[in-house]
């Protein structure tokens, strides 16, 4: 794909206004990977500059080069990796200099924050230990070795302006003694510990829960406005750029499809790729599918699943107590109804989905599931009742069996339970395929030749094939892009109303539980803590938690989110 | 995090079969030294199978063969003449017991490896898939046999089903079921593990769903995704199996001489000519299983580094005008090959 928009001028112009001198210069960047399959164009072309104090967002779905690029920065790409053009910082271009020189770029001018904060850290060494590792490999402000104790001293220092608490002491813990959103915090102290004029953070709050992921956007926009550090930001989540974005390059495919201000994007995007993208983000209180209900939907249908007091432990090990995972829930599940669960990681929202599959066992109070009681599941006995349940698991890649075609496992739940002809079971896979929107053709392929959106759709036609009663999704769309899972969520809104089964839709993500569900329920620590109709959830949250959680969320829209974000800090009382 | 540069360890399945075949997709990928020691792994061990299947056509004399026409053999002739490689102190011609000896071998291998792939497998995926008590003590086991020699291990199973001694089927199945008992803790713990792994993952997770019985869930599910490394232990363990033939001939527990040839016994027959200088008895037959082992090792070992995306060499990419690759080419290198 080629897109010709003149990024130099845009940026030219800003940079003279500016007056400054740019901390990051990305000229005409190139950079291709050797593969089995041949060579693969990551990055075509990209031009782009960071000044003193700016965070700059590039943004993109999975394969548009955000990544590689951001790694280029830093000179992480791998060996099969070839870059040509001009990646300069502060004078020198990564990408040309000495594996030595490389090395004193790095900390020092740049430091990079990576996703997941448990295994960017090593779990054998205290944080402060791997803190002032980057501080001793450079020599000091008198040009010496940096003693142990000062680099100490350092780390110490680097903790406390990332605002973890009690720095003197928690020096000496080791990863596992702090929490994610802590942990985050250890990576940024880490990337600050020099003092570095820029950051590139890699989807620094993909990882975190919502809550936690607004304190760590809290503390970056701290770092640009205290520490006049410029960030470039990679992520493909639109509200956070709304959050913290001052300028965001669009990207697509290794190009650079558009580079705007932040609030110019998002008010009137110039490109038809950047329309689209913006208008495939959920955002939460838009089109949302309990509008204009007063009334819980499907209260007078026969109830499907009733869980009563609903308790399950995990065993703990030797010497410790059980875990609860989900702890005196209560619900019901209607015929024809969409129950939306949300909750962050560990609210014990998946283990009520897999224990109404049959896949986890119930420890305590009740669950009926088509009138089957769920504690004491005997496999035997549950059986027959598989047939009135689908499941549509999270990661559709893995969800299939990479030795089967799409037309055999789509049909596996049929051969098991029904036992149909050859001809019988390829016609009823046909007519699956078609009412997911694939081609009939596709029953022939292996999961690995379908994209992602492609893989849920048919992981949605075979949770279908035996007409089920009830359908459990899991997260079926946090696997995928924003654009490919707002397909997904369309055409799963229109296959809930033609089948008409009923539905746990299970997921993360506040925004695309409201657009498909009517009655909502929050999970917190494994206690249902409110539930009700989606947009009185939405809109009056009676509990804390849940009034914390949407307060938390960032939605794509600059002003709004500005907004937002004060009513977040009030609510935090900040 | 999207990053291109890991790429999907897969064949396209629109290729035709037989360039999907284990060695001969491990073949197209392969590029620069990594294929070189594939290519000469595969002649060694290609050398080896063919004289094992036409060791009537190209030895000149029979393994037991003492005498033909013109009398009985003379003993421990120097190579040369009628006998290419010499013979032996007991008048038996070198080269033709060299060439009977790899039938022998790959005998060894064919009943050794079948037979521990099988029940090795079997106990793998039960263990692995039904977990509980019967996998504790299928663990048990298999780490006690890991315990012992394994040359101890054939020893003791070569008298239990010979006496030590046995004729050429009795001799192969015995030495094969001794290597067999060795390696079958081998594939159990590699099944096993991979059974373990992909238990929880969510395509099995979605069968038990819809409701698939156990028995479906292995064969259908675990089974053909838990079988990818076995050609790759395969390989290493047949010239394992080598080894273990030739240690146990060369202790006297192997196969009579006028049974079947068999390098290790032969080995062990010319230890005494050493010291007397006739150095053709023993040169010969322990090159023949130097080179076999030292064939299928490298074509193990070259499966391995190919399996492994991070290991696997690559063509470097041209920045601005890649070579397009030629298919037809490669195809007619394979034919070739």
């Amino acid at each position: 794909m080629t897109v010709n928009i003149d990024t130099t001028s845009g940026a030219g112009s800003g940079h003279e206004s500016d007056g400054g001198h740019p901390v990051l210069d990305i000229d005409h960047l190139q950079v291709t990977f050797a593969t089995d399959g041949g060579p693969v164009h990551a990055v075509r072309d990209v031009s782009l500059e960071v000044r003193k104090g700016e965070v700059l967002a590039i943004v993109g779905e999975s394969g548009s080069g955000k990544t590689v690029t951001a790694k280029t920065i830093l000179g992480l790409l791998p060996e099969t990796a070839s870059s040509s053009g001009a990646v300069v910082i502060n004078g020198a271009d990564v990408i040309s200099v000495s594996a030595a020189t490389l090395r004193q770029i790095r900390g020092r001018d740049v430091a990079m924050v990576f996703q997941e904060p448990s295994t960017a850290l090593n779990p054998v060494f205290t944080v402060g230990w791997q803190i002032a590792e980057g501080i001793r490999a450079h020599a000091g402000t008198d040009g010496n070795r940096v003693s142990a104790k000062e680099a100490k001293s350092r780390a110490i220092d680097a903790l406390r302006k990332v605002g973890i608490p009690d720095p003197e002491h928690r020096v000496n813990y080791y990863p596992h003694q702090f929490s994610g959103g802590q942990k985050q915090r250890v990576v940024i102290a880490a990337a600050l510990a020099l003092n570095p004029g820029l950051i590139v953070a890699d989807e620094p709050t993909t990882a975190l829960d919502v809550t936690v992921q607004a304190e760590i956007l809290e503390l970056l926009r701290d770092l640009r406005d205290k520490y006049g550090t410029s960030i470039v930001l990679i992520t493909h989540n639109m509200g956070v750029v709304a959050d913290l974005a001052d300028r965001v390059v669009v990207m697509y495919q290794g190009d650079v499809v558009e580079e705007a201000p932040a609030r110019t994007l998002f008010a009137e995007p110039k490109q038809d790729y950047t329309r689209k993208l913006l208008a495939a983000v959920p955002h939460l209180g838009h089109n949302s599918a309990s509008e204009g209900l007063t009334s819980r939907a499907h209260k007078d249908e026969e109830i499907l699943v009733e869980a009563k007091d609903l308790t399950i432990e995990y065993p703990g090990r030797l010497g410790t107590p059980a875990f609860k995972a989900v702890d005196q829930v209560s619900f019901t599940l209607s015929r024809g109804e969409v129950f939306g669960l949300v909750g962050e990681s560990g609210s014990g929202k998946t283990t009520i989905g897999r224990a109404i599959a049959g896949l986890n066992r119930t420890t305590g109070g009740s669950l009926r599931v088509l009138g089957y009681e769920m504690l004491n599941l005997k496999e035997r006995t549950f059986k027959p009742l598989r047939k009135d349940i689908g499941f549509v698991f999270q990661d559709p890649a893995a969800s299939f069996n990479p030795q089967l075609t799409i037309g055999d496992c789509i049909a596996e739940p049929m051969v098991i339970h029904t036992k149909p002809s050859p001809a019988q079971a390829r016609k009823r896979v046909g007519e699956l395929l078609e009412a997911v929107q694939l081609p009939a053709s596709y029953a022939g392929r292996y999961p690995h030749e379908l994209s992602g959106g492609q893989r849920q759709r048919a992981s949605l036609a075979r949770a279908l094939s035996l007409n089920p009663r009830l359908l459990i999704a899991d997260e079926p769309t946090s696997a995928l892009d924003v654009s490919v899972q707002a397909k997904v969520l369309e055409l799963f809104r229109d296959i809930q109303e033609e089948f008409g089964f009923a539905c746990l839709f299970i997921s993360h993500d506040l925004a695309v539980v409201d657009t498909l569900s009517s009655w909502v329920g929050v999970l917190y620590k494994g206690r249902l803590v409110e539930q009700g109709i989606g947009n009185q959830v939405m809109g009056s949250p009676e509990h804390d938690y849940t009034r914390r959680l949407i307060a938390s969320l960032p939605v794509p829209d600059p002003q709004e989110q500005a907004r937002r974000r004060e009513e977040h800090r009030a609510l935090l009382g900040i | 995090m999207s990053i291109p540069a890991v790429p999907v360890p897969m064949e396209s399945p629109r290729a035709p079969w037989y360039r999907r075949l284990p060695v001969i997709s491990h073949f197209n990928k392969s590029v620069g030294l990594q294929r070189g020691m594939l290519v000469a792994g595969l002649v060694l061990t290609g050398l080896f199978v063919l004289t094992a299947l036409f060791a009537p056509l190209l030895a000149p004399y029979g393994f037991a063969q003492l005498s033909d026409a013109d009398g009985n053999f003379p003993t421990q002739q120097a190579p040369g003449g009628k006998h290419l490689l010499g013979t032996t102190v007991g008048g038996y011609d070198v080269l033709s017991r060299v060439i009977w000896g790899a039938q022998t071998a790959i005998l060894v291998i064919v009943v050794a490896v079948a037979m521990s792939i099988v029940v090795g497998v079997v106990l793998g995926l039960l263990s692995g898939y039904l977990g509980g008590w019967l996998d504790r003590i299928l663990v048990v086991i298999a780490d006690a046999v890991y315990a012992f020699p394994s040359l101890l291990v054939a020893i003791v199973m070569a008298i239990v089903i010979s006496g030590g001694q046995s004729s050429l089927i009795g001799g192969i199945f015995a030495a094969g079921t001794a290597i067999t008992l060795v390696f079958i803790p081998q594939y159990f713990r590699v099944i096993r593990a991979e059974t373990v792994r992909l238990k929880a993952e969510p395509f099995v997770e979605s069968a038990k769903v819809v409701g698939a019985s156990n028995i479906r869930i292995m064969s259908r599910h675990i089974y053909r995704n838990a079988t990818r490394t076995l050609p790759l232990i395969f390989t290493l363990n047949a010239s394992e199996a080598i080894l273990t033939l030739a240690g146990l001939g060369f202790l006297g527990f192997g196969i009579e001489p006028s049974s079947a040839a068999e390098w290790g016994f032969d080995l062990n027959k010319a230890l005494a000519d050493t010291t007397s200088g006739i150095w053709w008895t023993g040169l010969f037959p322990g090159l023949a299983i130097v080179l076999t082992v030292v064939g299928l090792t490298l074509v193990g070992e070259s499966i391995n580094d190919l399996n492994d995306p991070r290991l696997r060499g690559r063509k470097s990419t041209g920045s601005s005008s890649p070579a397009p690759v030629d298919s037809a080419a490669i195809a007619t290198e394979v034919r070739a090959s």
